[in-house]
């Protein structure tokens, strides 16, 4: 929130311009994390919601999962891997920059309650949004299974994290250079055949893999959860850009979701609209990088 | 190549309005400058000249919030142009953003005298040329009451809250205005692009109604981060919930979630609230192919076809159910688009999307449509045209068929009544929602309108939330005295 006067209002704690970073970590090589000053959004935060933010007048506005907030020191946790330009630009901060704009918490609070046995699957860097999942789930009572994929054991984020609050942690690489060689997608299969009778999963990561957990599930009518990554804008139900089937019905993943059941949703209309943009995304990183992110004198 | 057009302004006399000048047709399809140019003094004097100065001025009864006109164009006449933009903001507290993109041809000047035989006095034109003076100059803060230590939440930053938020901080009272977006100005801003409202007119009206004490929070997207309630129990003594008509209408035909297939909120949002246009300078894209196909006939969608065109399409085609006369976008927009060569499908409307492989829209199918019986509305209702289907090629559709109001708030206010099309219940005239201290106005209250209706409800809501703030202050005032009274006689 960022407030354009000094005058004191009620429920407004943050001075100005007070979205400061006050820690960075790198979790692998292109996974990074920041701890940042929000106090009312740390206050509000519940597992599964996000925030949308702008680093600068130029910049973006992206979605960006909550995955931990502190409400004693006002600050809330983001996870990202450097992919665009703002997550790079995002990688280029420091501790003590600040972050002009940040929205939250935004999307609606995942349903947590005591299903019982619960599965929390994710990929890449999907982990970050299933974590406060997991811990949600494990505190309401479930008894609950993680299994974390990864490209290879460098990507792999959050595992001591994971497993101080699962009862089980499994972990896949696509090489094999950890746990399973393969992917999440055949630990849930092989639990299932063990006679894991699980009460609910919940599936976050690449299209592809969440697509893969739901058809696993689907004969066996396991209740999965899915956390959708659309392209968004505003995050608050105002463009569309966020727009994907849910049972044949147009739905705001901003708004109505994110979280959707998976078992409803249409994955391959999902995965075409993310291909609209990455020609777009290379030219401005190209840009970026050619004009020193636009400290050079040549472009005005 | 002529890069202003300036019209034929020989015709003197009271009957021929003074023409503003603009960019040539073939200029401003380059650029994203503003079209209309504004008068210059010279011009402006003229033009109020023509002014009849009525005894009973019509004008003023076809303006929703009560500027009064005869007033201003007489200052103007003298050359006290300070004096005029005065007299304008005692009533209009927008009046650079009025003057520009206000309906005037169906409010004001429709009643003006001189329209019942020639061209009404372009009271538009005129409030702008004063606005914009101001606008250059640094602002003087008018006169606020004294504090009244009443504290009022605003939530949302349009023409409605911000109106809202000006009357009542004039009124002495602290105003803190939520706004869900990191600018202030909602559909201001988001919506009506840079060449028919510059943004630095919208950012000086908002500076302007900082200066009368109101504080901003951007960012705060109430619903989420706090609750009405939350407000209220805070030490807030009123909220104004002017949230507008922000979710975007979709057709439901197949292949609508294509790509290539925008809403008109998406087109514009990124267009104008994220500077897609000056990508990669801004690292927000759009994506404008050659073809462009945009639906409906309102102000949004004249705004997205001109923004197609600024953008690199080579062709771009309004398709509209109904005929021209039924068209709801100002006229004046309508005639500046076609100036530019945007073509109009009259009497047609889509049936459904194609795409290829990759998803991407290819071609619109387009069924004719014949006018049939007056609806609700009082418009001849569309009727389609059985085995007219026809096939259109498209790189990019944008689909601009209205808007309704967001629903978050609603869903989170117990207590909150709303009518079944998604509207708040509230008092016409007052804005008064079935929550004790909860006022609204705009469009989140009338369903999608206009800016200055939006500031009209606005004002309307000022004064009943005055009228309230002050009975619960007298209320509060009693309490404390007879409290004081009943300790010191024990």
């Amino acid at each position: 929130m960022q407030i354009h006067q000094t005058e004191n209002s009620p429920l407004i704690k943050a001075s100005t311009s007070s979205h400061t970073i006050l820690e960075k970590s790198d979790l692998s090589p292109q996974v990074k994390q920041i701890r940042v000053y929000a106090p009312e959004i740390a206050e509000k935060a519940k597992a599964g919601q996000f925030v949308i933010l702008r680093i600068c007048d130029e910049c973006e506005r992206i979605p960006l999962t909550l995955v931990e907030w502190d409400s004693e020191q006002g600050s809330i946790t983001l996870i990202f891997q450097e992919v665009g330009l703002t997550t790079k630009k995002l990688g280029n901060m420091e501790v003590g920059d600040t972050i002009l704009n940040i929205a939250g918490p935004l999307g609606n609070p995942s349903i947590i309650r005591n299903y019982g046995l619960a599965a929390v699957i994710s990929g890449g860097v999907g982990t970050a949004a299933a974590y406060p999942i997991a811990k949600a789930l494990k505190d309401a009572g479930n008894t609950t299974v993680s299994i974390v994929g990864a490209r290879n054991q460098s990507l792999l984020i959050l595992e001591q994290e994971l497993r101080d609050v699962v009862d089980e942690f499994c972990i896949s690489t696509d090489d094999g250079s950890k746990g399973h060689k393969g992917f999440v997608s055949d630990v849930l299969k092989s639990l299932i055949a063990k006679k894991y009778a699980f009460d609910i999963v919940y599936a976050i990561g690449p299209p592809i893999m969440m697509k893969a957990i739901s058809e696993i599930t689907r004969p066996y009518g396991i209740k999965t959860v899915v956390s959708l990554n659309p392209l968004m804008v505003d995050g608050m139900g105002m463009c569309g850009a966020c727009r994907v089937s849910i049972g044949g019905q147009t739905k705001f993943a901003c708004i109505d979701g994110p979280e959707f059941d998976a078992h409803e949703a249409n994955f391959e209309e999902l995965i075409k609209r993310l291909r609209v943009y990455p020609p777009e995304e290379k030219i401005a990183v190209d840009f970026h990088e050619k004009h020193k992110g636009g400290t050079c004198k040549c472009r005005r | 190549m002529q890069e202003i057009m300036t019209g034929d302004n020989t015709k003197l006399g009271r009957l021929h309005a003074v023409i503003m000048e603009k960019l040539s047709s073939k200029y401003r399809t380059n650029t994203f400058g503003e079209v209309a140019l504004g008068y210059t003094e010279e011009q402006a004097v003229r033009e109020a000249r023509r002014c009849l100065s009525c005894q009973n001025p019509q004008c003023v009864k076809g303006c929703p919030v009560g500027v009064e006109i005869p007033a201003f164009i007489k200052l103007v006449k003298e050359r006290k142009y300070f004096d005029a933009i005065q007299k304008v903001k005692e009533k209009n507290s927008l009046p650079a953003i009025c003057g520009r993109v206000c309906p005037q041809e169906t409010q004001c000047q429709k009643l003006c005298a001189l329209g019942r035989k020639g061209e009404s006095v372009s009271i538009g034109r005129l409030e702008r040329f004063v606005a914009d003076l101001e606008v250059e100059r640094p602002v003087r803060v008018p006169y606020r009451a004294k504090s009244t230590n009443m504290r009022v939440a605003v939530v949302g930053a349009g023409p409605a809250g911000l109106t809202v938020a000006a009357e009542l901080a004039k009124k002495g009272h602290h105003v803190t205005v939520f706004e869900a977006l990191h600018v202030a100005g909602g559909v201001l801003v988001y919506g009506i692009p840079e060449f028919r409202l510059p943004k630095k007119i919208v950012q000086a009206e908002v500076d302007y109604i900082k200066k009368l004490g109101v504080e901003v929070c951007t960012d705060a997207l109430v619903g989420k981060l706090f609750t009405v309630e939350e407000l209220l129990n805070s030490g807030f003594d009123a909220v104004f919930i002017g949230t507008g008509a922000g979710l975007p209408t979709f057709l439901g035909i197949p292949g609508e979630n294509l790509n290539g297939v925008y809403s008109a909120n998406e087109f514009l949002i990124r267009i104008n609230l994220m500077k897609a246009y000056r990508f990669p300078l801004f690292d927000t894209p759009i994506k404008v192919g050659k073809r462009v196909v945009v639906i409906g006939g309102g102000n949004v969608a004249i705004d997205s076809a001109r923004c197609a065109l600024r953008m690199g399409a080579e062709h771009v085609c309004i398709v509209y159910r109904r005929s021209r006369d039924e068209i709801p976008a100002r006229h004046e927009e309508l005639l500046n688009a076609e100036e530019e060569g945007i073509t109009c499908r009259f009497l047609a409307a889509p049936t459904k999307f194609i795409g290829n492989e990759n998803g991407q829209v290819e071609s619109i199918e387009l069924i004719a449509m014949e006018l049939g019986e007056p609806d609700e509305s009082g418009r001849r209702k569309p009727v389609p045209v059985k085995g007219s289907e026809t096939v259109l090629d498209v790189d990019t559709v944008i689909v601009a068929i209205g808007r309704t109001p967001n629903p978050l708030i609603q869903s989170v206010t117990p207590g909150l009544k709303t009518t079944d099309r998604g509207t708040l219940m509230a008092d016409k005239d007052t804005g008064k929602t079935s929550l004790n201290g909860v006022y609204t106005g705009g469009d989140i209250m009338t369903g999608e309108a206009t800016v200055i209706s939006a500031m009209g409800s606005g004002k309307n809501a000022a004064k009943a939330i005055h009228k309230y703030l002050m009975s619960k202050k007298r209320h509060r005032q009693v309490i404390t005295v007879s409290r004081t009274h009943h300790q010191s006689i024990r």
